[in-house]
């Protein structure tokens, strides 16, 4: 039976509960009779031999790329670079698909005799990978072979030795990459694209890019112009990245470009009935359901932490195409939506969420209140195509604990621009102009950035940048069952219950208001229309 | 007249310190030396002395620490027993030039106020503050009105001052104005000890009456490239910035906040936590006066960086290893006199009466209370922090005076303090 679409469900009386994500914990809720509820296509059916698909596409290119056995000749220098840590989420159960892919990208070139590669971790101002980050990433073989050897490297936004300038796009855009990369006789890069803002001209325009060219398109005003940054057409931080992507290329840069996609088969056998249908539960479901609950009431905030982020998404692969960079990722965006798309009928008043444990920037890391706004506000939100699923002037309510902590190691200047930057002022503008240059550049945190496993110090302002188009679109958000200080600290407001939620949603939207709840998992991609 | 006085009483003392050790600050007030007293007036010291009505007087972190029996032994032959506390005082005045006027107290008593002449070098340079002949002179040892037995002190419905130490309060000042103009006096010497020379980046530590004092006078009389504030409670956070600090963090935060505005690189501990930092602000001022904060201090300055230390402290222990490797200066600053600027010497007081004006420190001002409500007075000014308020005063203008009304003993609530904040 081939996978059903996905579907929008209307809320009865004969509806059972809804189950809704709560960070480290879920819960069953009654939404209101006509809640419209979005569920995502089944999880798709995966390649029969993805092994034998990725040498298909390395020999078979899309656009007016060779094929990469073609491509590859002794005595050249060639580089790899591969999506970080933030891609897949969860992480994928071994062997995860770059390993898959670099493995056969490295049997190519050893048999066309090519000795000098190097593999690049396309960092952008994420934090650096562990090496059991790199090995679960890469596998044991392609780590042992390269890491010993110093060929591992991971892209260093911040060592002005190894970038180089290429030039600037017809809009005055910096564009400056890595050293290694630019300077190879070939740029392989390698993507895991799990929502279609990844990939394209992103890969390398974004993941290894420094500040100076990042900062073009990580702004406020690209973030508002970009509705949604999941919508590359309507997206001004994918126009400047396609804008790059053509200087690069005309500079001689040369690019093969190798996307895959993922089917949604997100979570393990004992958590299964998290992507199920309620109503579709089965008594196991019910009773794991019931069993996982009750375990995690009584377990403690950081065990649970470690339990889930344990977690290793039995995902796999549907699609792998290759060759030139925009060829590409049409198809893979054509793959995305065959998982993700889900049609939708005009807006709502209120728009609900579970927000998960996890996002791009916490894997084996905490979930801090930054990271929660962005989630709920940068990534649900902008999960649109046409028109977002709420409002103008609407409300959003998140479901997450929103605790006031952070990873100290990981997000340094998190911790700085929640306590100070926030506390005086949550405006993008005021913020950008008043605070970027100095987080960016504080010393403390680029060499925290550099030596340690911190995100670069402007991340926090770029994530907070990320909900640009949400709160200039919503009239309030609400978080319930958060931390009330730090959701207030936000410029959220916080509600104790989901009852309690609608009803301050009321104070805004009015009376009966029309309510959608986004059922994630799994991942979708509302087509709005 | 009644008054609030303090006996030379050990087994008192000993319980007002265990007292509040076990149950908090100022709740030793009950079984320590403190005693609400009814006794005659006081004598005139010598010539240039007058009579001093107290209107307002205020309730310090010193004084609090005195009750408490947390006071440094220091202090020992630097007071005469019995003392009326109260230091911080505006008053009618009776007799001498100001007669029948307002007047502030400028409590130190230096070689003037003490008939000593000729007067020690520092009371000849105007730094009165810094006086040699405190235990000195037709005075008992007193280093201020509000220690000395001869002079009494503001928490009281009388005491004698010198001509020397009094300033006329302007008409248009109300008594709550009028009796922040000690504690700004002393926040205005310690914005000029600090010797910012423009552009700094300034750490003020506690937002209490002084540390806000502090953050004020340094707004208007000095120019901090940055200042923040180090506030615990959430009014005192909101008035530092009302006064002038350009950001306040909590105390949880300082580290991270003198790092971010130092842009200074941080030794972290395995998980991540800031120990200490590499570099830190070029100067902090220690409005708490503990253990505590001066480590917090001395966690944050850079290298070659100053300590102002203006809240009173006692017995600390502090790792001082920064201070040696780091070259770091610890000044203190304490009370007033003149102050050195462009246009010549200035009074410190007519200074702090401008601050008091400029900066709106009025505001400052709590809760009042009458002097038989003294248990009270004191519990609040101890918690005044967490209960919203700032400076706690005593209000003798509804106090009658007299041997007739007397009843000496330890006083209790019969009346409401009047009060903005609790």
């Amino acid at each position: 039976m081939s996978p059903r679409p996905g579907f929008v469900l209307e809320v009865d009386r004969s509806t059972p509960a809804t189950l809704i994500w709560h960070g480290e914990g879920f819960r069953l809720e009654r939404l209101p009779v006509g809640t419209r509820v979005v569920y995502g296509p089944e999880s798709l059916d995966p390649l029969v031999d993805p092994d034998q698909a990725i040498r298909h596409a390395l020999a078979n290119p899309l656009g007016d790329s060779q094929p990469l056995r073609e491509l590859l000749f002794p005595g050249m220098r060639l580089t790899i670079a591969f999506d970080d840590i933030s891609l897949p989420l969860p992480p994928m159960r071994p062997p995860d698909s770059r390993q898959r892919v670099i493995e056969a990208v490295l049997d190519l070139a050893a048999d066309a005799g090519v000795d000098d590669v190097v593999l690049i971790a396309a960092l952008a101002l994420h934090r650096r990978m562990t090496d059991p980050e790199l090995r679960h990433a890469l596998g044991d073989r392609v780590f042992e072979a390269f890491a010993p050897h110093g060929l591992l490297l991971q892209h260093d936004a911040e060592d002005s030795s190894n970038l180089v300038h290429l030039g600037l796009t017809d809009q005055g855009e910096d564009v400056e990459i890595n050293r290694r990369a630019a300077e190879s006789d070939l740029l392989v890069y390698v993507n895991i694209n799990l929502v279609p803002m990844d990939g394209g001209h992103k890969s390398v325009a974004t993941g290894l890019a420094s500040y100076r060219s990042l900062k073009h398109h990580h702004n406020v005003r690209s973030m508002l112009n970009s509705r949604s940054f999941m919508d590359i057409h309507h997206s001004e931080l994918h126009h400047s990245n396609w804008r790059m992507g053509r200087v690069i290329a005309e500079s001689g840069v040369k690019i093969f470009q190798i996307e895959t996609t993922l089917n949604t088969n997100t979570f393990p056998e004992q958590l299964a009935f998290l992507q199920k249908r309620e109503w579709e539960w089965s008594l196991r479901d019910r009773a794991s359901f019931l069993a996982t609950s009750s375990a995690l009431e009584r377990t403690p905030a950081g065990i649970s932490r470690k339990i889930f982020h344990a977690v290793r998404a039995p995902h796999e692969m549907t699609s792998v195409q290759a060759g030139a960079v925009e060829a590409v990722h049409e198809v893979t965006l054509a793959n995305i939506y065959r998982q993700q798309l889900v049609e939708v009928s005009g807006q709502t008043d209120v728009l609900t969420m579970g927000l998960p444990y996890i996002g791009p920037y916490n894997v084996n890391s905490t979930m801090n209140p930054i990271l929660v706004a962005c989630l709920g506000l940068g990534y649900f939100f902008n999960l649109y195509r046409g028109k977002p699923l709420v409002r103008e002037g609407g409300v959003v309510i998140i479901s997450h604990p929103t605790q006031w902590e952070f990873n100290p190691v990981h997000h340094p200047s998190y911790i700085d621009f929640f306590e100070q930057v926030l506390a005086e002022t949550t405006d993008m503008f005021e913020i950008e102009s008043k605070y970027e240059e100095s987080y960016a550049t504080d010393p403390w945190y680029v060499h925290l950035y550099r030596t340690s496993y911190a995100y670069h110090g402007v991340h926090p302002l770029y994530m907070w940048y990320w909900c640009a188009h949400a709160l200039s679109h919503l009239g309030r958000v609400i978080v319930v069952g958060g931390d009330r200080a730090a959701v207030r600290r936000l410029g959220f407001s916080p509600a104790s219950t989901f009852a309690d939620a609608l009803e301050l949603a009321e104070d805004v939207v009015g009376r009966d208001p029309t309510i959608t709840h986004l059922h994630v998992p799994s991942l979708l991609f509302a087509d709005v229309k | 007249m009644k008054a609030l006085q303090f006996e030379r009483n050990v087994p008192r003392f000993a319980a007002s310190r265990i007292a509040s050790a076990l149950v908090g600050s100022g709740k030793g007030v009950r079984v320590g030396p403190l005693e609400f007293v009814d006794i005659e007036q006081l004598e005139m010291p010598g010539p240039g002395w007058v009579r001093v009505r107290p209107r307002l007087a205020g309730i310090c972190g010193s004084d609090l620490a005195t009750l408490d029996g947390r006071s440094s032994r220091y202090f020992d032959h630097i007071v005469s027993f019995p003392f009326i506390p109260g230091h911080e005082v505006v008053g009618d005045v009776e007799g001498g030039a100001l007669d029948g006027r307002r007047a502030v107290i400028e409590p130190v008593l230096g070689c003037e106020a003490r008939g000593i002449e000729p007067p020690c070098p520092a009371c000849a340079a105007g730094r009165k503050g810094s006086c040699e002949r405190i235990a000195f002179g037709h005075l008992r040892p007193g280093l201020q009105t509000g220690y000395c037995r001869d002079t009494g002190g503001g928490w009281s419905t009388g005491l004698v001052a010198h001509e020397s130490q009094l300033h006329a309060v302007p008409d248009d000042f109300s008594d709550e104005a009028a009796v922040m103009v000690e504690p700004a006096a002393c926040a205005v010497h310690a914005a000029f000890a600090s010797e910012i020379t423009g552009g700094e980046r300034v750490m003020v530590l506690g937002a209490g009456t002084l540390g806000l004092c502090v953050i004020a006078a340094m707004r208007a009389l000095c120019l901090p490239g940055t200042l923040v504030a180090v506030a615990k409670h959430p009014q005192q956070q909101t008035l530092a910035r009302d006064v002038g600090a350009d950001q306040v963090v909590k105390p949880s935060e300082h580290k991270r906040a003198a790092r971010r505005l130092s842009g200074s690189l941080a030794l972290e501990s395995d998980d991540g936590d800031i120990e200490r930092l590499a570099g830190g602000v070029d100067l902090i001022v220690d409005c708490v006066g503990s253990s505590a904060s001066l480590e917090q201090c001395l966690e944050v300055v850079r290298p070659g960086g100053r300590i102002v230390l203006v809240g009173m402290p006692g017995v600390v222990r502090v790792d001082l290893a920064p201070l040696w490797q780091r070259e770091i200066e610890l000044r203190g600053a304490y009370a007033y006199g003149s102050e050195d600027r462009p246009e010549g010497p200035r009074s410190t007081f007519q200074l702090a009466l401008e601050l008091v004006r400029e900066a709106r420190l009025d505001r400052l001002v709590s809760a009042r209370y009458p002097l038989e409500r003294y248990e009270d007075a004191i519990a609040h000014a101890a918690a005044a922090g967490r209960r919203g308020a700032v400076k706690i005063v005593f209000d003798m203008r509804k106090t009658v005076s007299g041997p007739d009304v007397s009843s000496s003993g330890r006083g209790r609530p019969n009346s409401a303090p009047t009060k903005e904040a609790m």
